[in-house]
């Protein structure tokens, strides 16, 4: 039904697709998987007329068609369901259906048909298997039906082709299998699916063909009776990945396991030689409870020279328990140590003082002004070492930068770039870069390699090597499970805000961890 | 810097209008009456424009002017009654609490404790102001004094609500903007004349009027407060501060900076730049009618600001360009004047539209500089 051939599209600073093609017929649900920043979402968000390639056709019944905008890919019947949900929470059900679409009565004068409209919403919703009334508003609904309404809105367009870009983030293992119910039901009805996921058991589960990318290229294809984890795995990876994740001082600089367990179908035993114990504690949460966090405290400790992973699915309050931590949520019980001492952390400004850093999840909300320079912003947080007497000491503060910028390689044209102009992975990388000059005895990484090309998410690794071996204590926030099995000592897993359970290295593997963070007892471990 | 040099063409393109069309407005004295205007419009100007870059904005400042010109005229023109102390009483009544509460911890006592301690030396101010005000005379600096205090305590009022209850700037000014033009009705039924004892006339020289190298003083002070704000926003960690917090007040934070306090700050400095226009205001133009003294200052202050280079949404700007911006409003209020056609009817009408282009043309060459 739909063809892609020889798609190419750049973006500054990275060739994020450099001739993939792909097709898919009606009735067959496609699955796209690929590392993060392999170009999956680059291509979807082509297929839907978000961007537009910079070479390469699309056919669409065999006839050749170029989207100019999403509404124009909507009109010829294929919807991209973004992994993000885009509906509007104050609105209803059906009036989040129709949105843009919305039958009208009187011209002009734009009288609503609600009540043909509030019927054909019921329609819909049984299509996907929903019972919530049309009426409803959708800010009430949680996050598996809110799912569900976007697939029922994609239904309202016609869609013939639908995309799904990681649909599962955030639904729970029932809201899962009812999901794939619903796709299976789509299937029969003609509709073609493209899935894309990093969760190769659900690919498995629900795939009827496999497409791989690998840096912004077609890496393999597997038909249905080919498809298995470990094939996938094969080519979705296909690098060296004990060069990609170093962590040298953890394991006498040879274990980083093989790939099989780095994404997770065998767990490595046994080999992991890390003393932790050799360590002291650097970071010691006891019985924390925070504003807005779950009832139950939550206690952990990390040491010095570790980097303990943090996994939990979206909304898992990973973030939240960052901020609290960083004196951005105000604590309501429970104490936290640093080196054994407790400290009293009530702003970004305390915790910054004792030694706890936070790089944010959001790095252009939160970790940077964009509109100011690189130096501006590698010196914002150390205006008390650059200044005197309240004035600032540019020479001395570009002197820094100018260092920084070495050793973290940043690559800017110079230190008065606005870092809004810079690319994802050296934007992180100033991110990161701001807190070295504070000797950091804690650092939180938040999705350190979010939105990161390639190259630069291996030398951020390097470096987080580098700043354990120097006997800072890492906690680092990820949904990239590769990236957790790579480099984490050990995981904490969190599930609805508390802690489902801890794993070893010597445990760690994909599936451990996503029992876990869904819900699974310890126990059940495998 | 296209920015700064857009703004100086304009004020020159201005300023060659009024020169070339109107031979009276080439004389020293009509140069030094544009002068003394610059600096009058140049103060407030210059502590909103500074807000601005901090993210914030001050609709109340041409209000709380010509409040502060009401009661300046008041003090210096005979004893206050008892009625028309006890705002000035309250607000630094409260000043004293609020120094209070943040000078005690810092010796050590709780947070807590000290605000209990520092009610006592608050109220024991506001009492003196009410027994010692009415029916006695204040030395003039005295006056001054306790007006900066109190349009001090103004901005730190503006800015407890707008950090502390998350009230949002346009809308805590805007009542502002009505309370100190009421308030300024309440004190003085009707307008108010420069007294015109020696001791004044010696203040309004020193402060305004008199002439150094052909500069009116008020001029001076203007390039005085410019040249301070000039080290605060450009030299100054606090600035830094402002600017990381006009364009990303979550990114601030996050880099630990007590975004709160720097932003209370910004407003302080913009209601205590208004006060001491107000100060001004009656010195120069020698009486403060309370209905309509400094009124629209405001929006001609912040118009001033935005053509000087500020964007209203925050972290852009700067102080030569705020001079530059606050200078274009006496060029074109003199066209007005001087052109018999315009007259006084049409003059907003003139300031409006000049103000517009300006804006769209600065837009235009932003833009085209953009995408060169």
């Amino acid at each position: 039904m739909l063809q892609a051939r020889g798609i190419r599209k750049a973006f500054p600073g990275v060739q994020a697709l450099d001739g993939v093609s792909l097709s898919v017929s009606a009735g067959e649900v496609l699955a796209i998987i690929g590392e993060n920043g392999a170009g999956k979402s680059t291509l979807m968000k082509i297929l839907a007329g978000i961007h537009a390639p910079d070479a390469g056709e699309m056919l669409l019944d065999n006839e050749p068609v170029r989207f100019s905008s999403v509404a124009e890919a909507m009109t010829c019947g294929i919807v991209l369901i973004h992994q993000e949900l885009n509906l509007a929470d104050n609105l209803s059900v059906a009036a989040n259906l129709f949105l843009g679409n919305e039958e009208i009565r009187g011209g002009l004068l734009g009288w609503l048909e609600r009540r043909s409209m509030n019927d054909r919403a019921r329609r819909l919703l049984e299509r996907v298997g929903l019972e919530v009334a049309p009426h409803r508003l959708v800010g009430e609904l949680p996050p598996g039906q809110r799912q569900m309404v976007e697939i029922a809105r994609a239904l309202a367009r016609k869609a013939r082709i639908l995309i799904m870009d990681e649909p599962t983030s955030s639904l729970t293992q029932r809201e899962t299998e009812r999901l794939f119910e619903v796709i299976a039901e789509l299937r029969l009805s003609g509709v073609a699916v493209v899935y894309i996921s990093h969760r190769l058991m659900e690919v498995q589960a629900v795939a009827d063909r496999v497409v791989a990318l690998r840096d912004g290229r077609n890496s393999g294809e597997l038909a249905r009776e080919e498809i298995s984890h470990r094939r996938m795995v094969e080519l979705m990876v296909g690098r060296d990945l004990k060069q990609f994740f170093r962590r040298g001082h953890a394991a006498g600089g040879s274990s980083v396991p093989p790939v099989a367990d780095v994404t997770g179908i065998v767990a490595e035993t046994g080999a992991a030689s890390i003393r932790p114990e050799e360590h002291p504690i650097r970071l010691e949460v006891r019985d924390l409870c925070y504003q807005g966090g779950p009832q139950t405290p939550i206690s952990f400790a990390v040491r010095g020279g570790e980097i303990v992973g943090m996994a939990g699915l979206v909304g898992a309050g990973r973030t939240e328990l960052a901020e609290a931590l960083f004196g951005l949520r105000p604590l309501v019980c429970g104490e936290v140590r640093l080196d054994g001492r407790p400290v009293s952390i009530r702003s970004p400004g305390d915790a910054i003082a004792a030694g706890l850093l936070l790089t944010p999840e959001d790095r252009r909300q939160h970790g940077l002004v964009l509109e100011e320079s690189v130096q501006h912003n590698l010196g914002l947080p150390n205006l008390d070492r650059n200044s005197r007497l309240g004035l600032v000491l540019p020479r001395r503060e570009s002197e820094m930068a100018q260092q920084l910028c070495q050793r973290l390689r940043v690559r800017t044209p110079r230190l008065s770039q606005p870092v809004g102009l810079l690319s994802g992975g050296t934007q992180q990388k100033i991110v990161l870069g701001k807190w070295l000059v504070r000797q950091p005895r804690v650092l939180i990484l938040d999705e350190p390699t979010r939105g990161v090309d390639v190259g630069a998410k291996s030398e951020i690794y390097a470096l987080m090597d580098e700043w354990a071996a120097a006997g800072i204590a890492i906690v680092m926030i990820s949904s990239d499970l590769e990236e957790v099995l790579g480099m984490s000592d050990r995981v904490l897993v969190l599930h609805e805000g508390r802690l489902a359970g801890e794993l070893p290295r010597a445990a760690l593997s994909e599936q451990a961890i996503m029992h876990l963070a869904t819900g699974g007892s310890e126990e059940r471990e495998a | 810097m296209t920015r700064l040099l857009g703004v100086l063409l304009m004020v020159l393109i201005v300023y060659a209008v009024l020169m070339g069309s109107f031979p009276p407005a080439r004389s020293l004295h009509n140069h030094q009456t544009l002068a003394e205007r610059l600096g009058y419009y140049g103060i407030p100007t210059l502590g909103v424009g500074m807000l601005i870059v901090a993210g914030g904005i001050d609709l109340s400042i041409g209000s709380l002017l010509g409040l502060v010109a009401v009661y300046f005229g008041l003090l210096l023109s005979g004893p206050l009654s008892a009625r028309q102390t006890v705002p000035l009483a309250l607000c630094l009544g409260l000043d004293g609490v609020l120094l209070g509460s943040a000078l005690l911890p810092a010796i050590g006592i709780s947070r807590r404790i000290a605000v209990l301690l520092s009610l006592l030396p608050g109220a024991a101010l506001t009492w003196a102001c009410h027994l010692y005000l009415p029916g006695q005379r204040v030395p003039p600096w005295v006056a001054m004094l306790m007006l900066l205090a109190f349009a001090s305590q103004i901005g730190l009022f503006h800015g407890l609500l707008i950090t502390r209850l998350h009230l949002q700037p346009f809308l805590v000014t805007l009542c502002g903007l009505f309370m100190y033009r009421g308030l300024a009705r309440w004190l003085s039924p009707g307008a108010l004349a420069l007294p015109s004892d020696p001791h004044t006339a010696a203040l309004r020289a020193l402060l305004v009027s008199d002439r150094l190298l052909g500069f009116p003083h008020i001029l001076l002070w203007m390039a005085l407060v410019a040249l301070l704000l000039a080290v605060l926003l450009h030299g100054s960690v606090y600035g830094r501060y402002w600017y990381a917090i006009g364009n990303n007040e979550q990114a601030a934070r996050y880099a630990g900076i007590a975004t709160d306090r720097h932003k209370i700050a910004a407003y302080v400095i913009c209601s205590t730049l208004a006060g001491l226009g107000g100060l001004l205001f009656f010195l120069m133009y020698r009486n403060a009618t309370p209905s309509s003294a400094g009124s629209l200052l405001e929006l001609y202050a912040i118009t001033g600001a935005v053509l000087g280079g500020c964007n209203l949404r925050g972290g852009e700007g700067t102080i030569p360009g705020i001079v530059l911006g606050a200078a274009v409003l006496p060029l074109l209020q003199q066209i007005c004047t001087y052109n018999a056609d315009i007259g006084s009817d049409l003059e907003y009408t003139v300031i409006g539209g000049a103000l517009l282009l300006a804006t769209i043309a600065n837009e235009v060459v932003t833009r085209w500089s953009k995408h060169r």
